[in-house]
């Protein structure tokens, strides 16, 4: 277990229990086993699963957040994911979408690809995320910490980041199993 | 040569409402232009442009891209692996930088292979010029709502007016 040392919650545990606050949201959720495992835990027409398109997903979500303010938007993305669009935490940063919340997987590795390590043991993405000029950030390992800073950050304006430490534990999922194209239709007639 | 508001004006007329991208030089009176209007939303990359567009697109959005050609290389996989494959259309208002080999070395590559590069990515693209600007932007909204991929309509230098006339 590479992720600081100590009791850590896998990455499923840790997204069925945010996916337990979300009801009707838009969730856009990044490539690889993060996509597999929401599909797995809770499918719903307002999720958005990426397959390729790596490092992307928060752009896509703020794509949505900017033209659909009312709406609350929620990224579920990946340390790699994150450190390969690093960029977009300045576009958010400075957009300052108030409906943007950004929940990070860090497991520390490129854990879809086989477990190679990413840098976000040394590289902090939160205050990264803080630097560039999202207004709430916060760092959690423990679910009831998750739990209590995700429903504070559905009440607050964002942006906000939620970087979750979790281990490198990979449920035993499939693919998702919808076409690309139906993804994108469901979606759009979701969050009409 | 066109008024940059005339080519913004008519962007908005065919129904584009969400514009990102990245500059240059050959856009700036376009995205000068679009700023006084307050729509356009600068992005830091063209592939992140891409994607926002894309989201826009998801919610109602008609969203078209900036780029210089070279960014083109950057919004690649982007372009293919959601465009393509999620069947989402995009506007590229893409500048040819490197047209008939007459600019910087950095561009001379990309201005040669472009149309190429666009034809196998499968990418439906065009080139404006002032005589037949009317039925370019028609055929742009019409390939936009047929094909439901990326489109893209190529801006050479002294068609629309830049910055620095
Ligand atoms: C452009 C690109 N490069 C590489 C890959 C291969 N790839 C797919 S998922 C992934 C790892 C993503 O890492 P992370 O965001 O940390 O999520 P994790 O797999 O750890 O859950 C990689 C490298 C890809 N899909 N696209
Ligand atoms: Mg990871």
């Amino acid at each position: 277990m590479r992720p600081e040392q100590g009791t850590m919650q896998s990455r499923a545990m840790a997204m069925a229990a945010l996916l337990e606050l979300l009801t009707d949201q838009p969730v856009i959720i990044c490539n690889g086993f993060p996509s597999r495992e929401a599909y797995e835990i809770a499918d719903r027409p307002t999720h958005f699963y990426m397959i390729g398109s790596m490092g992307v997903a928060s752009a896509i979500g703020l794509g949505v957040a900017l033209a659909k303010p009312k709406k609350q938007v929620v990224i579920f993305d990946g340390d790699g994911n994150v450190l390969m669009g690093m960029g977009t935490l300045a576009t958010v940063g400075a957009l300052k979408p108030k409906n943007f919340i950004h929940v990070v997987f860090d497991n520390e590795v490129y854990g879809s690809t086989g477990n190679q390590p990413t840098i976000s043991n040394v590289v902090p993405l939160e205050k990264v995320a803080k630097a560039a000029g999202y207004v709430n950030v916060e760092r959690v390992r423990e679910r009831e910490d998750l739990v209590y800073e995700f429903k504070d950050m559905l009440k607050k304006d964002g942006p906000s980041m939620l970087l979750v430490k979790v281990n490198e534990l990979v449920e035993d999922v499939g693919r998702v199993m919808l076409d690309p194209p139906d993804i994108t239709k469901r979606f759009m007639k979701a969050i009409e | 040569m066109i008024e940059s508001d005339a080519f913004v004006q008519a962007l908005q007329d065919i129904g584009v409402d969400f514009f990102t991208g990245v500059p240059d030089s050959i856009l700036g009176g376009i995205i000068a232009e679009l700023m006084e209007r307050r729509l356009y939303t600068p992005a830091v990359r063209e592939d992140e442009a891409v994607a926002m567009a894309a989201g826009a697109y998801m919610s109602g959005k008609v969203p078209a891209v900036l780029m210089q050609n070279s960014g083109l290389g950057t919004s690649l996989n982007i372009l293919i692996s959601l465009n393509v494959i999620y069947r989402q259309p995009c506007i590229l208002i893409v500048s040819w930088r490197g047209y008939q080999g007459k600019d910087a070395p950095e561009h001379l590559v990309m201005g040669e292979v472009m149309t190429q590069f666009l034809d196998t990515m499968k990418i439906p693209h065009r080139t404006l010029s002032e005589k037949t600007a009317i039925e370019d932007l028609k055929w742009l909204a019409e390939t936009f709502m047929q094909q439901r991929t990326p489109v893209a309509l190529l801006i050479t230098k002294g068609v629309v007016k830049g910055l620095h006339p």
